[in-house]
């Protein structure tokens, strides 16, 4: 019987290994087997961009929580049944809102979303070629006082000797 | 001229400080739900007291607005709220209709044994199928149905003194029901 005991510095040892096993692969474990390879990478296209309600920052992929394994399962039956991407994701975002879109579509309400890389792409070559345009002219009119404001600091000049 | 433009920074702040601000304090995951002004999802399920009977969806039309309560033994908050629905429906008369969310069947009939049974009429989804096409996504969730089976409202949450008399009993009053 001795034999077969674990020493506890080795148990301890398999329990830190234990620990290191990835945890996010467990949600995914469920096995969803398609007979053609396509729909198996659109499956995995369309689970890593729908977003799990309930695990707010998730997509239904990497999400454990039970309404996430519902809506794999869902995404997989339609797909089964020969639905195209837009169709599954109309019906998860009919069903549970705009919210599940990780992609959101590009419509009234999310054009200025959608235009935010371009008019801060945009805003910041204005600022650049501003003050480009601004070191570039500055030397120009730095380079020599003009005769106004010679006479002004020799009259300043004149000043600050009185003063002593 | 020139000045002016030093304070666009401030300005850009204030502005993003604003929309920032006016999110504090609200919940996130209180999700507007895409499915108000829709009729119930068609559905057929068992009657929760009595297997032998199924509903479908005309057993929520013609008899005026009514709640709709998504619960399960599983659910913590559920026995929370479940005074107040009992409170609602003995003292107010309010037409509440349980939808009996992933969860068995002895247990909850257990439950309604122990704690009451506020429901005028107990739909039994095992596999969450109406509450997946409700976009239930947790429970307790509370919708207000017209008389008509159309969805006008949804709570997600525990529904207490407070919801119900400063949003639900507004609404159902509205459209001429109980409260």
């Amino acid at each position: 019987m001795r034999a077969h005991q674990v020493s506890p510095h080795r148990l301890t040892l398999l329990m830190m290994v234990f620990l290191l096993l990835p945890v996010s692969g467990w949600a995914t474990t469920d096995t969803y087997p398609f007979s053609d390879p396509q729909d198996a990478d659109r499956f995995r296209t369309l689970i890593s961009e729908l977003r799990c309600p309930k695990c707010q920052n998730q997509n239904i992929a990497d999400s454990n929580a039970p309404i996430a394994k519902d809506m794999r399962d869902e995404v997989y039956r339609m797909l089964q049944q020969g639905a195209s991407n837009e169709e599954v994701t109309e019906s998860l975002v009919g069903r549970f809102g705009e919210f599940v879109r990780y992609k959101p579509e590009l419509d009234r309400r999310t054009a200025l979303l959608w235009a935010t890389p371009v008019i801060a792409v945009l805003g910041g070559l204005l600022v650049v070629i501003g003050i480009v345009i601004r070191s570039r002219r500055r030397p120009e009119r730095t380079a020599a006082l003009s005769d106004e404001e010679r006479r002004q600091a020799e009259a300043l000049l004149k000043d600050s000797g009185n003063d002593r | 001229m020139r000045r002016a433009l030093l304070f666009i920074p401030v300005v850009l702040t204030v502005i993003l400080g604003i929309v920032l601000f006016q999110r504090i304090g609200k919940d996130p995951t209180q999700l507007e739900s895409a499915q108000i002004g829709k009729p119930v999802p068609a559905f057929e399920l068992a009657d929760l007291l009595d297997p032998s009977i199924s509903h479908g969806s005309e057993a929520l039309r013609g008899k005026g607005p009514f709640l709709l309560n998504v619960w399960g033994t599983w659910c913590p908050s559920c026995r929370d709220e479940h005074p107040d629905l009992i409170r609602l429906a003995e003292q107010q008369g309010v037409r509440i209709v349980g939808l009996n969310y992933k969860d068995e069947r002895p247990l909850a009939l257990q439950w309604l044994e122990r704690l009451g049974n506020p429901y005028a009429l107990s739909l039994f989804d095992p596999d969450g199928k109406l509450g997946f096409d409700l976009g239930v996504y947790g429970a307790p969730e509370t919708f207000v149905i017209d008389g008509d089976g159309i969805i006008r409202y949804r709570h997600v949450g525990v529904v207490n003194q407070k919801v119900w008399s400063e949003t639900l009993q507004p609404l159902m009053q509205q459209l001429g029901g109980q409260g």
